[in-house]
């Protein structure tokens, strides 16, 4: 199976097939609901965010408390609550999305326009995704509890690509 | 008839034991028909990948006590309590509340409620519960807990029907709920779905129904045939899991009806995700 790394390469974005399954390894930032909705006020503001999106990838995910753990269970959350955040992100630098479910067509259009990608992972399996999980820290918005940014470090962490850079969709099969 | 007695904190208790139960270990029967699912996918297929993927997490959840979804839910509480069971000590409501704390606070569960819709603190014990009480002949005092997520609850909808609409009419609209909700809310899904009553006891039967072993059949031949043929409709659908189109779009799907009015039928589904969790103790 194809293996990918992050920072994700213009090069290995560009050879990424919607429906195409990966493993990637490197680092990725959680960020969900109320983490999108800030860092896109300090968008608007002009404000520094809490870390550097060019070039990242962010995972819609909120995990559950790590106890002794590395962290506890880490599935995916709904990407389309996401929609209306992303395109400010993508503008910035953001590269790659992962999450659960199908995307807005606005969103389709951004990853197109910015030569993004958008991957899904199973949800409901967060027990077996936290045993990829190398590391985790608090990166940002410490005080949004399991909404916090969080910064992982993962290894053959299981990946469909969703929505390629070209604009290609899984979700829209049929559909044409 | 004598009266059994039980205390409020025999039901602290059992509330506590059965959110971790229900949040870490998946119900026989949804277990089984993942695999029966899992079995049904063309072989190699990367739709039979993710639901191996499934049935390993559960398995993993089970032997680290490892919550089998991050998002722990919003806890639903149900109750019979037993027309002769009297229940000692002060406060039931507190008690179930503060079960449901011991079971989240400082351990390993996600605490996703927040205390005010629109200021949406979080309450940082995943209280208040969502208690339904029911009284029911004998001495028994049977609880339930569904620690329910939202991406699945998000998705489920109601409606007011005509008393003089059709059973394709209802099939319809179940299976609208799951076309909307798509491969969003964690296919495959599992319906659970009320008809009759009002409209919010309505909501209650479909959540109830989720409480039903999934592979099992309504008692009535006529509603046990809507279920059939909801399951099939929505099978059509052809989401599968992640929405990559496989076999399986729903594993099951559940009917609680009631008595309703002359001019009226509610009908509710309230979707859940293939990571149905509940947990039961009779006491």
């Amino acid at each position: 199976m194809k293996k990918i790394a992050t920072p994700l390469s213009d090069e290995s974005i560009k050879s990424l097939k919607a429906g195409e399954e990966v493993l990637l390894t490197g680092t990725i930032y959680t960020a969900r609901d109320q983490a999108h909705l800030r860092m896109c006020r300090m968008i608007e503001k002009e404000e520094k965010l809490p870390l550097e999106l060019k070039g990242e990838t962010i995972y819609y995910c909120g995990p559950s408390p790590a106890g002794e753990r590395i962290i506890g269970s880490c599935g995916p959350t709904t990407s389309s609550r996401m929609d209306a955040f992303t395109e400010p992100l993508l503008r910035v630098g953001l590269l790659g999305m992962i999450g659960k479910g199908s995307r807005s067509e606005e969103v389709r259009e951004a990853i197109k326009r910015y030569k993004a990608v958008y991957f899904i992972t199973p949800g409901g399996a967060g027990a077996y995704l936290s045993k990829k999980v190398k590391s985790s820290v608090v990166e940002g918005f410490e005080d949004l509890g399991p909404e916090a940014i969080y910064r992982l470090d993962v290894e053959d962490f299981p990946l469909v690509v969703g929505i390629d850079s070209k604009g290609n969709d899984i979700y829209k099969r049929g559909e044409k | 008839m004598t009266t059994r007695r039980i205390t409020n904190d025999d039901i602290r208790r059992t509330v506590k034991e059965l959110c971790i139960k229900a949040n870490t270990v998946l119900r026989p029967d949804v277990l089984e028909v993942l695999k029966k699912g899992a079995d049904e996918e063309e072989k190699g297929s990367v739709s039979e990948k993710m639901m191996r993927i499934l049935i390993e997490n559960a398995a993993m959840a089970e032997k680290e006590t490892m919550p089998i979804c991050q998002d722990t839910g919003l806890v639903s509480v149900f109750l019979e309590i037993g027309e002769d069971v009297s229940i000692e000590g002060k406060g039931l409501k507190d008690a179930i509340n503060k079960g449901v704390e011991e079971a989240y606070k400082d351990t390993f569960l996600r605490k996703s409620v927040v205390a005010d819709p629109i200021l949406r603190d979080n309450t940082g014990t995943n209280t208040p519960a969502i208690i339904n009480l029911d009284i029911v002949k004998g001495d028994k005092l049977t609880i339930w807990v569904m620690p329910k997520g939202f991406g699945s609850e998000n998705k489920g909808s109601i409606c007011m029907m005509n008393p003089t609409c059709t059973e394709e009419d209802i099939v319809k609209f179940c299976t609208d709920t799951v076309k909307k909700a798509g491969s969003d809310a964690c296919p495959p899904y599992i319906l659970g779905i009320g008809l009759g009553g009002t409209m919010d006891t309505c909501a209650s039967l479909a959540k109830k129904a989720l409480l039903e072993p999934v592979g099992g059949k309504n008692k009535k031949p006529h509603i046990a045939d809507m279920e059939r043929r909801i399951r099939e409709e929505v099978s059509n659908l052809g989401i599968g899991i992640m929405g990559l189109g496989g076999k399986s779009t729903v594993l099951g799907v559940r009917i609680k009806e009631s008595p309703t009015h002359i001019a009226g039928l509610p009908v509710a589904v309230n979707l859940s995700c293939h990571a149905l969790r509940s947990a039961c103790a009779e006491l």
